[in-house]
């Protein structure tokens, strides 16, 4: 018996996010007393095999087949039926990124099992293992459990520290799955990015981020004025983006840009877990919201429960008088 | 172009969420329901494609008998006809369960494209799609922005992360989650409503089936950073966070 982690690389370069789904998968295994081995999967990937063992795993299995170059879901789902099946497993661990949510809910399909995905804390008991994972955008949590085996999971952004390389030593296997050209019915084109981002928020030091709080855009120049007597950038969560009342290069998330301000001043933004990951790296967040129970406020440092159209156009002024 | 669009019916996203007496699921007693928003955006790319092809519209939905309120709001919009699969289910089922009933639904449908949302705003799983994909043996691309019919195939704009982007061609049929937010959603005409009632609702008991995975509990996050919530009226707050952003962030 065995855990197994599934790391990510596309193009050489790793997905970080894989050594936070080793550190997950590795409290399972402990928790299962069962050793834990990774998989890494691709077409030239010998490289990224020999530091995965670097890792505290048992085993590395380097997957790898021409036609696991580029990402296929029917490619890769192929390749880990026949990994997962050449050994026993008890629980299959993933990042819980775009990729993993395109294909391991149809890995775990062929298995007749449920995909727990999402996942923010695992809890053990006796050899059981449950896991938790938000509902309503992190409202709520839920504690779930899975039966049979194996168990597929993946693990939220930001949820596990990531697991430390210490040079253990793991070994590394090679193996060569069985796939048809005929069976792969997606063709990938180059991945390409839109017009080059003008406004790099990465380095901004004050930002002033708004969220579907403010109900309309003719509302933006309450949070402008705000951005404009800090001298902030003004930033947005993706509902603002995607309806245009900003440019799309001014979104934080997953989706968006990535920032670590001195301050961030989310304002009307619920914080679903797509924004959070794009601004937890901020110094200080002060949150704006009228709903005491919004996700935000767990990621807050200062948080103002209130009608942002009150407490914003009080924070100008008192912003103002304090630079007089 | 046959089109089945999967639409769920979720509780209001204003709703206030109290969990119910078995700490299993929500109190529904005094939840509003609407359309789960992800599957509006496929509702809207579907009759778009429609509109621009011709063909057939089918909305599917999985439920108690409250979901014909969503079934009727997009035969509204535009879809021809509907099928709903009736079931009394208490909100928690994992995505392979529903997409075994959904599944089962579609026996002697024949589309071309199945599209649904991207994910769920009560469970979001986000696996609906892709699952049903793979036990009706379809193709299948998830969070995708452009959809562009080419005869015995489809392209379609995949986003990926960090602001990237794949074109992927697919065999048809297949089946596509729609990412949120790329076309402006159309609201129901007053004509379309009247016609609506008119629109055929075929109406199927949910196959029984196993849960692979389960709910032991809902609760209320607990926090795990102790944020300060500062106190009094909008005035007294600006005062004290200027403070903060003064001395503390030494911003100001």
């Amino acid at each position: 018996m065995s855990v197994l982690v599934v790391l990510e690389q596309n193009a050489g370069k790793w997905n970080r996010m894989s050594f936070e789904a080793l550190a997950a998968a590795k409290t399972i295994a402990d928790a299962l007393n069962v050793p834990l081995n990774a998989a890494v999967v691709g077409s030239s990937i010998e490289a990224l095999a020999k530091e995965a063992a670097a890792y505290p795993v048992a085993k590395v299995f380097a997957v790898q087949h021409d036609l696991l170059a580029r990402y296929t879901p029917d490619g890769y789902t192929s390749a880990l039926e026949q990994l997962i099946k050449a050994s026993t497993t008890e629980a299959v661990v993933f990042p819980h990124t775009y990729q993993v949510r395109d294909y391991a809910p149809k890995l775990a399909t062929r298995f007749g099992q449920a995909f727990v995905s999402d996942v923010v804390d695992i809890k053990s008991e006796a050899r059981k293992v449950l896991f938790v994972r938000q509902l309503f955008q992190g409202k709520l949590n839920a504690l779930v459990e899975a039966t049979g085996e194996p168990q597929f999971v993946s693990v939220q952004a930001g949820a596990f520290r990531s697991a430390e390389a210490s040079s253990s030593g793991a070994s590394v296997e090679a193996f060569a799955p069985q796939l048809d050209p005929g069976k792969i019915r997606s063709k990938p084109e180059d991945p390409f990015r839109e017009a080059q981002r003008s406004v790099d928020l990465s380095a901004a030091e004050l930002i002033v981020s708004v969220g579907r709080g403010i109900k309309e855009k003719d509302n933006l120049h309450v949070v402008e004025e705000l951005a404009q007597v800090l001298g902030a950038e003004l930033a947005a969560s993706r509902p603002i983006c995607d309806n245009g009342w900003l440019p799309m290069e001014r979104q934080v998330g997953s989706s968006g840009q990535t920032v670590s301000p001195k301050v961030y001043f989310a304002i009307g933004i619920s914080g679903a877990i797509q924004h959070l990951v794009g601004m937890k790296g901020s110094k200080m967040v002060v949150a704006i919201n009228k709903d005491e129970n919004a996700p935000i406020f767990e990621t807050a440092d200062y948080g103002i429960v209130g009608d942002l159209f009150e407490v914003v156009p009080a924070l100008v002024e008192a912003i103002k008088k304090a630079k007089a | 172009m046959k089109i089945i669009v999967s639409v769920k019916q979720v509780p209001s996203r204003d709703s206030a969420l109290k969990v119910n007496a078995a700490g299993k699921w929500l109190d529904e007693s005094d939840l509003s329901f609407e359309m789960n928003e992800p599957d509006a955006y496929a509702l809207e790319e579907a009759l778009q494609l429609k509109e621009k092809l011709g063909g057939e519209v089918v909305v599917l939905s999985a439920g108690p008998e409250r979901v014909t309120q969503t079934i009727r709001e997009a035969l509204a919009k535009g879809a021809d006809r509907a099928i709903h699969v009736e079931r009394e289910d208490d909100g928690g089922q994992d995505a392979l369960a529903t997409a075994h009933i959904l599944a089962k639904a579609l026996e002697g449908e024949a589309p071309d494209l199945i599209l649904t949302g991207l994910q769920s705003d009560d469970l979001g799983y986000g696996q609906t799609g892709v699952v049903l994909a793979e036990l009706l043996g379809f193709a299948h691309a998830t969070i995708v922005m452009e959809v562009e019919p080419l005869g015995t195939t489809v392209r379609v704009k995949r986003e990926l992360e960090d602001g990237w982007f794949q074109n992927v061609v697919l065999s048809l049929p297949a089946v596509l989650t729609i990412q949120s937010g790329i076309k402006k959603l159309r609201y129901a005409t007053l004509m379309g409503i009247k016609k609506a009632k008119t629109k055929e609702v075929k109406t199927i008991p949910a196959e029984s089936t196993k849960s692979a995975a389960h709910i032991d509990k809902v609760y209320l996050p607990q926090r795990s950073k102790q944020s300060q919530v500062l106190t009094g009226d909008p005035k007294d707050v600006a005062k004290q966070l200027v403070e903060k952003l003064k001395f503390e962030a030494r911003v100001l």
